[in-house]
Parts: structure tokens; C-alpha cells; sequence
């Protein structure tokens, strides 16, 4: 048997192919770099703004009763006192409701509870925020809020919270269950074996596996709650400004909230000169703190991470 | 160790006498041990039916359906003290289903369905008010695959008795496990590192390590060295053979050589295909390992023995 000599121009293949192979990888690479490019860009025109405004506001005018842009107070602890605030009642609402949820689909339920509970949570995770944000104002203050605390405002920072953790509830369910089912039945199998029953399997077995996915999950909906607008827009109250106060059955504006109170309803910015600037300087610290907040949980997630 | 093994086989006989001597207690099990042997030890010859080790677990008319499919019928048979029994049988045949059965592991498929008497100590685990949980305690289980939590190894020892609420020392607990379980020498130094930087053969014998940690009865072991190479699975059925004074063992094998080399009694299961495609387990043959390897009584057991099917 012979075999016929192979010449190195056969083996070279098709130039057309080549050629396509390099285009679809351009391609590729572009969609991926634009996403970079745009980050940089929105970095680029906080910072530019953001400087302006630092370097002539007088400093003591950034620390005062409240934030007033329209009256030269720019007291950005009141913006970050009130998203620290509508955040924790947020994640107070949001971690044991989600995480529960996300136990009894991923554990308990019955193949078919399942089966309408899980699209019904993820249907509430579409409803519009402003929706959320009309239902908070019209429900949770008058009928939740205000009943509790018969002498609390309409507008309050903890109906807004209330609001804001119904909205990132879902999220933190759908992840926090997708986590726990990714947990391999050979893991629980070990624990049953063992003559552990469900509950402490799901403790010390599935979560501890899934504590990665989790710690996401939170860390996605803590991001939700410090960027979400609407709700607090419209059931916090404190549209004009703010007073600083700690109080979460006083009203109160986020740093979001500000931003869109005071860029919105017309083509200029009204208020005193540097009330423009000023939102570029809350922008930028809001991108930060977010920053922050996932390369924490990142290390967090690192260190704790049972890999299986 | 392949030395101690092939020993181990030559004189399966005389160690067999050895231990049944020494295990003199009776307890009400025995009564219905032997007389649930009777015919057995007729087929057998296996001298006198009182030097039989006790019957610890008893298989009766034993069913299993997943929703309508009828997975394994009509099973009995009587699992002893002490001894290892082997599960044998081509794939699909109903061995590890049967093996499930013991401590109730398929109550984790929902439509999973047991008919019949799984009886230990005399009691029915499948009788009302008896919880899984109990069961599990005292009837261990090793998988076909190591599945080792994510945690430290000792951790993986520890969690079975830290959830019984063990209230001895616990390290005393875990190096006696770990060595019973022939890991201690290689871990001892790194006790606290991830189970999963094990090899897989370390793997398995922590999960037996982790089973015994319990001090369970009977350990129920699937396929246990399946996915380990040969020397591992020397390594393990060694551990079996040493395990035996202490536990009684069941395991479910593809091996048939593995059977051979490690267990005292042997059952074969064989599988009938329906018309309809449905394939449905059942018991073929059950008595001693040397018996049935050698002289098995039905023409299906020796067709599949010597390789002619399955």
C-alpha cells in the first residue's frame, strides 16, 4: 500500500475560509471592546463635570443641614444617608423572603408548585418600577406605613425601602435558587445518607455549596436597591431637597432620586450655577460605590467559596 | 494486599466458623434467621443452620415501581450478620434500586414506589412512623461516585456525628474513623484542607471514614470503586474485607471478579424485557459467593458467570 505524497499548498487550506474566520473574529471583538469603550466614556464625562463642580463649590456648602442644589447646599451625606437607609430596609425585606423562596423552590416544592410559583416570581420581577413606585405610595405608606406609625408622614423613606425590596425580592430569589439548584444531588445524597434531614441538609449542606451564587445574588440586588430611582422618587418624598436625618419615617432623597429631580421636567437645569455639575459629582460617587460594593463581594465571595 | 485478599478466599470457610463462634449473642432476630434459612441452608450445605450469622436485614416479596413502571419484583432475600453480600447483575437489573431500598435512600425520588417487607431487626422500615432519618443512622451508605462535601475533610467525618448530636470528642472520633477507614496516615498532617484535594480513591475511603463516623449497623456500598483505578479498588475492598469484623456490608458490583474476591454471599439479578420495552428486575440466584461462582443452579446465572451474556 502507497500513499500518495501530500503537498504543503493542499494543506494549507482555503484562503476564502481564512479570511472569513478573521472577519467573524473582528466582529466579535469589536461587540466586546464597545462595552468597554462605553464605561470609559461615561467615566470620562462624570469626571470632567465632577472636577468642575469640586473645584468651585466652596467646600462648606458640602456640608450642611441638606441637600438644596437650587440654593447652593450641596450636602451629599443627606443623599448618601438616605440611600443607605432605603437600601438596608430594602435587603432587610429582600434577604429572608428571597432566600426563603429560593430554598422552598429549589428544596421543598413539588415539581409542580414549581412550576406556576417560579414564573410568578419572575413575572413580579418585571413589573415597571414606577409601578412598584405608585403601589408603594398608595398602599404600603397609607396602609402598611401609616398604620404602624399613625403619625408618620405620607411621604417616608421606609415605604420607599418597603417599595424597593419588593422590587429586588425576585431577583434575589431567582439567582439564589438557580445557585442552590446547581448544587449536585450527589452533595445531598452524602447528607441524607448521613441521616440528615432536610432542613439541616439545606443549612449545612446546599448552602454552604451555593454561598457563591447567593453572596451574588445579594450583592445584585444591594446594587438594584442603591441605583433604583423610581420608587424612591416617588414615595420618599423630599422631590425639592432634603433634610440630613437619619430617621427612616422622615422623607429623604437618594442620590439617584436627586439626580433625576433635578434633571428632569426641561432641557435646562434650574436652580443656582453649580446645580448641574453638582449631579455629575452624585453620578460619579454612585458609579464608585457600586465599584466598590462588587469588587468586595468578589473577595468575600473568594474566601468563602465551597467549590464543588 | 492482594495476598491478604486471595487468603482471604482460600479459606473463607474456616474464617466464616471463626466468626460465627465468636458471635454467640442471640437476639430475637435469629429466631426468625433461621428459620427464614431453612431452605437456603438446604441448598447450600453449608453445615448446621445455627452457626449462620444472624439475619440482620430480610428482603420479603420486595417491589419497586417508579410511577407505573415496575422496576424490581418480587426480591427476598435475607442479608447477614457481619458478612459482605454482594449485589451482582447486568446494568438495568434492579441491584442498586434493591440497594436503595435498605435505608430507604428511594424515598428521595418522588415517584418512587416499595412494595412488600424490607424487615431489620424484625421491624418493617417501610411500616408507618418509621422516619428516614432513624433508618439513615443506622444503615450508612457509600455511592458509586466520591462525594465528599466541599468542606475539610474533617468536617466530612464530623458532619455526620456533629448533626446526631455526638457528644464525645470529636477528634478522637474522627482520627478513629479516618484510620478504621485506612486515610488517617495520609491526612493526619492536613486535616483542615479541602476533601477535594484528594485523590479519588482518598476520596472514597473518606466517605467510608464518613459513614462510619456514625457507627451505623449496616453500610450499604454502590459500586463504591467503580470510578476508581485498580489500585484503589484493591485498596478499598481490602478496607471491605477488614471493615466485615464490625459491619455488615452490602455491595452492589459490575464487577464480578470484584464479588468473587470480596463478599461471602452473592446475589444475582437478572432483568426481563417486556413486550412493551419495559424492563423489570428480578432476584435469579442467591447463596454463597464460592457456591455460586462455582456451581450456580440456575443455567442464567452460569450463562452471565461465564460471560455468554449481559
Amino acid at each position: 500500500m502507497t500513499t500518495q505524497p501530500i503537498t504543503a499548498q493542499e494543506l494549507a487550506g482555503d484562503p476564502k475560509r481564512r479570511r472569513k474566520e478573521t472577519r467573524v473574529k473582528a466582529v466579535f471583538m469589536v461587540a466586546g471592546f464597545t462595552s468597554i469603550a462605553i464605561s470609559i466614556a461615561i467615566i470620562v464625562s462624570l469626571a470632567g463635570e465632577a472636577w468642575n463642580f469640586i473645584s468651585q463649590v466652596e467646600l462648606s456648602a458640602l456640608w450642611t443641614l441638606g441637600w438644596f442644589p437650587r440654593r447652593g447646599l450641596y450636602d451629599i451625606p443627606t443623599l448618601v444617608i438616605a440611600t443607605t437607609i432605603i437600601s438596608i430596609i430594602a435587603m432587610i425585606v429582600a434577604i429572608p423572603l428571597g432566600l426563603g423562596a429560593a430554598a422552598y423552590l429549589a428544596e421543598y416544592a413539588t415539581p409542580r408548585a414549581r412550576k406556576w410559583l417560579k414564573p410568578t416570581i419572575e413575572v413580579l420581577a418585571g413589573i415597571p418600577s414606577v409601578v412598584l413606585g405608585f403601589w408603594a405610595l398608595t398602599f404600603i405608606s397609607p396602609e402598611i406605613v401609616q398604620r404602624i406609625f399613625t403619625s408618620s408622614k405620607p411621604f417616608t423613606m421606609l415605604a420607599a425601602g418597603l417599595g424597593v425590596g419588593v422590587l429586588i425580592t425576585p431577583l434575589v430569589a431567582t439567582v439564589s435558587e438557580d445557585a442552590m439548584r446547581a448544587v449536585p444531588l450527589s452533595l445531598r445524597e452524602a447528607s441524607y445518607g448521613l441521616g440528615a434531614n432536610k432542613a439541616t441538609t439545606v443549612r449545612k449542606v446546599v448552602f454552604p455549596a451555593a454561598i457563591s451564587g447567593i453572596v451574588a445574588s445579594l450583592i445584585l440586588a444591594l446594587s438594584r436597591a442603591i441605583g433604583e430611582t423610581m420608587i424612591v422618587f416617588m414615595a420618599a418624598g423630599a422631590v425639592g431637597g432634603a433634610i440630613r436625618t437619619w430617621n427612616p419615617l422622615e422623607p429623604g432623597q437618594t442620590m439617584t432620586a436627586a439626580i433625576a429631580s433635578l434633571a428632569t421636567g426641561s432641557d435646562q437645569v434650574a436652580g443656582e450655577g453649580l446645580a448641574f455639575q453638582s449631579l455629575f459629582f452624585v453620578g460619579l460617587l454612585l458609579f464608585l460605590l457600586t465599584l466598590a460594593l462588587n469588587s468586595i463581594s468578589n473577595r468575600v465571595v473568594r474566601k468563602y467559596r465551597e467549590t464543588y | 494486599m492482594t495476598d491478604r485478599i486471595e487468603t482471604h478466599l482460600g479459606t473463607t470457610e474456616e474464617g466464616q466458623m471463626a466468626q460465627e463462634q465468636a458471635n454467640t449473642s442471640t437476639t430475637a432476630s435469629d429466631v426468625a434467621a433461621t428459620s427464614a434459612e431453612d431452605s437456603d441452608a438446604v441448598r447450600t450445605s453449608g453445615g448446621d443452620p445455627d452457626d449462620l450469622n444472624p439475619v440482620i436485614i430480610e428482603l420479603e416479596n420486595v417491589n419497586v415501581y417508579y410511577d407505573d413502571f415496575h422496576a424490581v419484583s418480587d426480591v427476598s432475600l435475607p442479608i447477614r450478620e457481619r458478612e459482605i453480600t454482594a449485589f451482582i447483575g447486568p446494568s438495568g437489573c434492579g441491584k442498586s434500586t434493591v440497594l436503595r431500598c435498605l435505608n430507604r435512600m428511594n424515598d428521595l425520588i418522588e415517584s418512587a414506589r416499595v412494595e412488600g417487607g424490607v424487615n431489620y431487626h424484625g421491624v418493617d422500615l417501610y411500616g408507618p412512623n418509621i422516619d428516614p432519618v432513624e433508618v439513615r443512622r443506622r444503615i450508612g451508605m457509600v455511592f458509586q461516585k466520591p462525594n465528599p462535601f466541599p468542606k475539610s475533610i474533617y468536617d466530612n467525618v464530623a458532619f455526620g456525628p456533629k448533626i446526631a448530636g455526638y457528644k464525645g470528642n470529636m477528634d478522637d472520633l474522627v482520627e478513629q474513623s479516618l484510620d478504621r477507614a485506612a486515610l488517617w496516615d495520609e491526612v493526619k498532617d492536613k486535616l483542615d484542607e479541602s476533601a477535594y484535594a484528594l485523590s479519588g480513591g482518598q476520596q472514597q475511603r473518606l466517605c467510608i471514614a464518613r459513614a462510619i463516623a456514625t457507627s451505623p449497623d449496616v453500610v450499604l456500598m454502590d459500586e463504591p470503586a467503580s470510578a476508581l483505578d485498580p489500585i484503589a479498588t484493591l485498596r478499598i475492598e481490602e478496607l471491605m474485607y477488614e471493615l466485615k469484623a464490625e459491619y455488615t456490608i452490602i455491595i452492589v458490583t459490575h464487577n464480578m471478579q470484584q464479588a468473587g474476591r470480596v463478599s461471602d454471599r452473592t446475589a444475582f439479578f437478572s432483568v426481563d424485557i417486556q413486550d412493551d420495552g419495559e424492563r423489570t428486575g428480578r432476584l435469579v440466584e442467591f447463596s454463597e459467593t464460592a457456591t455460586l461462582f462455582t456451581t450456580p443452579e440456575k443455567q442464567e446465572t452460569e450463562d452471565y458467570i461465564t460471560g455468554r451474556f449481559g
